[in-house]
């Protein structure tokens, strides 16, 4: 089997530890996203995997064979790296040739002009890197690293430079082309929508380590901490105390209210904890007894709300002060509601989640902000 | 925009231009123009009976004809002490720029330092460094690479010597400023597509620093070839350059017309070395 299996991986720069004791497997074919903020370790991880950094403890094993101590020229792994770096002085033929040169490779020109086809760059061997456009660019870096076939393909935030538009385009053309020719893909980005919209894994970084691991529907309903809670979108964290168990539901007391949800939805059953619920899971009433049968509720007033077309985005203060984000469909259903309207917050309690909170800790609902790459 | 501050914007080049360009015209344009018109002068006229211009082309082959081998010495002197400055000078420039991390403003200091002292004194210093009785040859003959009367002062390897130390800052300077450039990805990317160290050197390195070698050895080889300093203070009449000819012809024999001559065949040379040199190099951007 080919899979990339990253174990017990540390990278220590000085005193600090950029990779903290990383571990994982990445299945031969998949599309491997490790999601972070800056500084989360995401990038130092893919270099040592491309053999541009050397860990200070761990092995990196493809294949079964543990590549850590290669030299990069010697590892069938390639990188398409977040600037391109694509050789200046070389026209995009011999940039898109390079690495079959250095390997002795026959039949270059073949190769490189289907290549050039299946990123849609015909006829652009002749120019320099410099006249083509950042997605051109960005086009021409992925050829020269996929046209060597490499075990796996590296990808260090490489739509990073474009803008919106160019990137939701090249991430469905990236998306097209793995699933074409097959190749394990590991992409390091510090976008949530581009993690979750390309991959089929999404391992979520903070601080060196891996949060939480799995796929991008997972990752976003049912978040193992409230990290990953508010790094994936946003989440209205209310702190809590586990109350009991009644059957298959976990009790939970915050505020003086009470609320259960089923234990399938519950990273802990004991203690503090956090009762989360997504903005979009929530729904508003005017009235309390217009709360639905089975919902739960909190009450407020609304003290903000921006329309962003597909939906409005509410604040809903509650009682003890905290404000709660509430996205609503603008499908027609629903009237606007207009600032300082008293209302009821309510949700399905299978679409909360209870996770561990740190004794002491206060309520979390901002998301974390997306970092500068 | 008024009329008058639209046509002060399309002069303002030229008003740039104006002082550097009186300056040339002075001290560059009007003495080429006396030396080319000197190096056609009769040459039986005299400083004193003043000389009668007679177009006498003549002076240029016998210029040629009496002192080419001063020339082929010129050319092959600076040739080679090029060639030195760059063996020495590209790792020196690479280290600087791309590994000396908090040390590089004092290497490029200790580079740039021997231009305070006068190159006069930096060559007779050489003198010193080369004399038959100074530790450099008492070394070499005490391990054999020197005969017990061989030396190293009045020889071409001196003169070749002073050559490439007095030049070798301006290949070192323009290198660094090339190399400093030098984006460490792009090693790192070639790294990665297969190519070991010394591959990603000679695809990518090299290749990216010509413009930088080709500006340094021309800084190196132009002023070289006219040096007369070094074989005048480190060599013999046997290792005199074209340089000191030239000096010779225009201050002991005050030949006014061969020496103009031969300033202008040494130009022509030079200019022509260049101009192939350059379109070998393929780096038209230098000029």
């Amino acid at each position: 089997m080919g899979d990339l299996r990253l174990v017990n991986l540390t990278k220590q720069f000085g005193i600090f530890t950029a990779v903290d004791d990383l571990s994982l497997t990445v299945p031969q074919g998949s599309f491997f996203a490790l999601l972070g903020a800056s500084g989360c370790g995401k990038t130092t991880t893919l270099r040592m995997v491309a053999g541009l950094e050397e860990p200070t403890t761990g092995q990196v094993l493809l294949d079964g064979q543990d590549i850590s101590r290669l030299r990069p020229y010697k590892r069938p792994v390639n990188t398409v790296f977040q600037s391109y770096a694509l050789f200046p002085h070389l026209d995009i033929f011999e940039n898109v040739a390079f690495g079959l040169r250095r390997r002795g490779v026959r039949d270059v020109a073949g190769r490189v002009a289907r290549m050039l086809s299946l990123v849609q760059l015909d006829g652009y061997g002749k120019r320099r890197p410099a006249q083509l456009s950042g997605g051109q660019q960005q086009r021409v870096a992925l050829a020269r690293a996929l046209i060597n076939e490499p075990q796996v393909l590296l990808l260090d935030e490489p739509l990073g430079a474009l803008d919106l538009k160019l990137r939701r385009q090249m991430q469905i053309e990236l998306k097209r082309i793995q699933t074409e020719v097959g190749l394990t893909f590991v992409h390091v980005t510090h976008d949530q929508e581009e993690a979750m919209t390309m991959a089929d894994t999404v391992a979520v970084m903070n601080a060196g380590r891996i949060e939480q691991l799995g796929a991008p529907a997972e990752l976003y309903e049912y978040p193992a901490s409230p990290f990953v809670a508010n790094f994936l979108g946003q989440s209205n964290l209310l702190a809590g105390d586990v109350a009991g168990k009644a059957g298959d539901d976990v009790e939970v007391t915050a505020y003086g209210s009470r609320f259960s949800l089923p234990a399938g939805r519950c990273r802990a059953d004991a203690g503090s904890v956090y009762l989360g619920v997504r903005p979009e899971k929530l729904r508003l009433a005017a009235l309390v007894d217009e709360v639905p049968a089975g919902h739960q509720y909190v009450t407020g007033v609304v003290t903000d709300s921006s329309y962003v077309g597909v939906s409005t985005q509410y604040l809903v203060r509650t009682a003890w002060g905290t404000e709660l984000s509430v996205f609503a469909p603008n499908s027609g259903v629903t009237e606007q509601i207009p600032l300082g309207a008293d209302v009821a917050a309510y949700w399905h309690p299978r679409h909360a989640f209870l996770l561990r909170r740190e004794p002491g800790a206060g309520d979390a609902t901002q998301p974390l902000l997306e970092p500068v790459p | 925009m008024s009329t008058l501050s639209r046509r002060r914007g399309r002069l303002s080049p030229y008003l740039l231009i104006l002082p550097g360009g009186l300056w040339l015209l002075l001290f560059f344009a009007v003495p080429i123009f006396q030396l080319g018109v000197t190096s056609l002068y009769d040459p039986s006229g005299s400083l004193e009976q003043g000389y009668a211009m007679t177009w006498a082309f003549g002076n240029y082959a016998d210029a040629l004809s009496q002192y080419w081998p001063h020339f082929v010495r010129s050319l092959v002197y600076a040739g080679i002490a090029t060639v030195l400055c760059l063996l020495l000078g590209y790792p020196l420039a690479y280290a600087i720029a791309q590994k000396s991390g908090r040390w590089k403003n004092l290497m490029l200091v200790c580079v740039i330092a021997p231009f305070f002292t006068s190159f006069l004194v930096r060559t007779l210093a050489w003198k010193t460094i080369l004399s038959d009785n100074g530790a450099l040859v008492g070394f070499l003959r005490d391990v054999h690479l020197l005969d017990a009367s061989g030396r190293l002062l009045a020889t071409p390897i001196a003169v070749v010597l002073g050559l490439t130390y007095n030049f070798l800052p301006f290949m070192v300077l323009p290198l660094y400023a090339n190399l400093d450039r030098l984006d460490g990805r792009l090693l790192e990317a070639a790294n990665d597509l297969y190519a070991s160290p010394a591959r990603a050197f000679a695809k990518v390195t090299l290749p990216l620093s010509m413009p930088g070698l080709v500006a340094g050895t021309l800084l190196t080889f132009i002023p070289a070839a006219g040096d007369y300093i070094n074989a005048e203070l480190l060599g013999t009449p046997n290792e005199y350059m074209i340089g000191n000819v030239i000096d010779s012809a225009f201050l002991v024999r005050l030949d006014y017309p061969q020496a103009a001559a031969l300033s202008f065949i040494l130009m022509a040379a030079i200019l022509a070395i260049v101009f192939v040199y350059i379109k070998r190099a393929g780096t038209d951007e230098v000029v």
